[in-house]
């Protein structure tokens, strides 16, 4: 085995999460080099595992515009939501006199017929 | 302030609208630098953390608060980040000024520096900003953030494998950069 064929196993073994296979166990308990790499993986990811905590200060202005994009965001769901809402009361209002117009249809019809009948 | 937060996000998906502008306030600074470490670039990090916010608020009644609120902002801004870098047709290239010093100063060319903490979280910012975008999305939110893979491949729109494939390329790339083989090692590679 050689040292680069470990590259990527020392690179995913780093934190952890990943154990290295047998024969490659094997290589870097003998080979310095490989010790070293593993050493400076570490390094890197306790570094990066710091950079958690540092909170990077935006430039003036960026809260406001924020704040300011979720008002107009706002309005134009209340919008949206005002348009779907007289949306729906006019197909609401469409359907109730469409039902009303077929039943009466249906009442208009019955009683000619009973009419026709009778004569 | 994690109480706080909680509680400003049950409020807030009650339909209270300051009591969003409140988690804004308190959090903006917090999505506004993985923003930046994202993207690369303060322009761009503005526009990314704009739109999570606006992504956020209208998913609000979706966040079920089994994750904590800061965890959930982290996958929407990632998501934007990548939408936004993804949208972006052409590379930016860094011109050579003629002013730039010609000297090396990697940390590894100097033992002080390799040595000092600081010198190396200054060096790794640098070395992060030089990762290609798709190295740099995948690394700084699983070993800085600390995202599980599958959340960072749902973000992203990769698989977990193609994010793996990228986290151990990217953490070669960075330990390549911060600790650059000496002329000898490098020699006896040869």
């Amino acid at each position: 085995m050689r040292c680069d064929d470990l590259a990527d196993p020392l690179a995913a073994a780093a934190d952890g999460s990943v154990l290295l296979g047998g024969d490659e166990r094997e290589h870097v308990e003998r080979c310095l080099r490989c010790q070293a790499e593993l050493v400076q993986h570490r390094r890197v990811l306790r570094a990066m595992r710091a950079l958690r905590t540092e909170v990077l200060e935006p430039a003036p202005g960026l809260l406001s515009d924020i704040l300011a994009g979720l008002e107009s965001a706002g309005e134009r769901r209340a919008i949206r939501s005002l348009i779907q809402g007289h949306r729906a009361a006019y197909l609401g209002g469409l359907a109730a006199a469409t039902a009303a117009g077929a039943a009466g249809a249906i009442v208009f019809a019955n009683r000619a017929r009973r009419l026709r009948t009778a004569s | 302030m994690p109480q706080d937060v909680a509680h400003l996000v049950t409020v807030a998906r009650d339909g209270d609208r300051d009591a969003f502008d409140d988690l804004v306030r308190v959090t903006y600074a917090e999505t506004f630098t993985l923003a930046l470490r994202l993207t690369g670039n303060e322009e761009d990090a503005r526009d990314v953390v704009q739109e999570a916010y606006i992504r956020a608020f209208k998913g609000l009644s979706r966040f079920r608060g089994d994750a904590q609120f800061s965890t959930w902002m982290y996958r929407i801004t990632a998501n934007c980040a990548n939408t936004h870098l993804a949208k972006r047709t052409k590379h930016r290239h860094e011109k050579l000024e003629d002013t730039d010093p010609i000297v090396d100063d990697r940390p590894g060319a100097d033992p002080q520096l390799q040595a000092d903490g600081s010198a190396l979280r200054r060096r790794l910012t640098a070395a992060l900003a030089d990762l290609p975008p798709k190295l740099r999305q995948v690394v700084v939110l699983r070993d800085i953030y600390d995202l599980p893979h599958e959340a960072i491949a749902a973000e992203l729109g990769i698989s977990e494998t193609a994010a793996k494939v990228r986290l151990h390329r990217a953490r070669r790339k960075l330990r390549e950069d911060l600790f650059p083989p000496r002329v000898e090692e490098a020699a006896d590679a040869v």
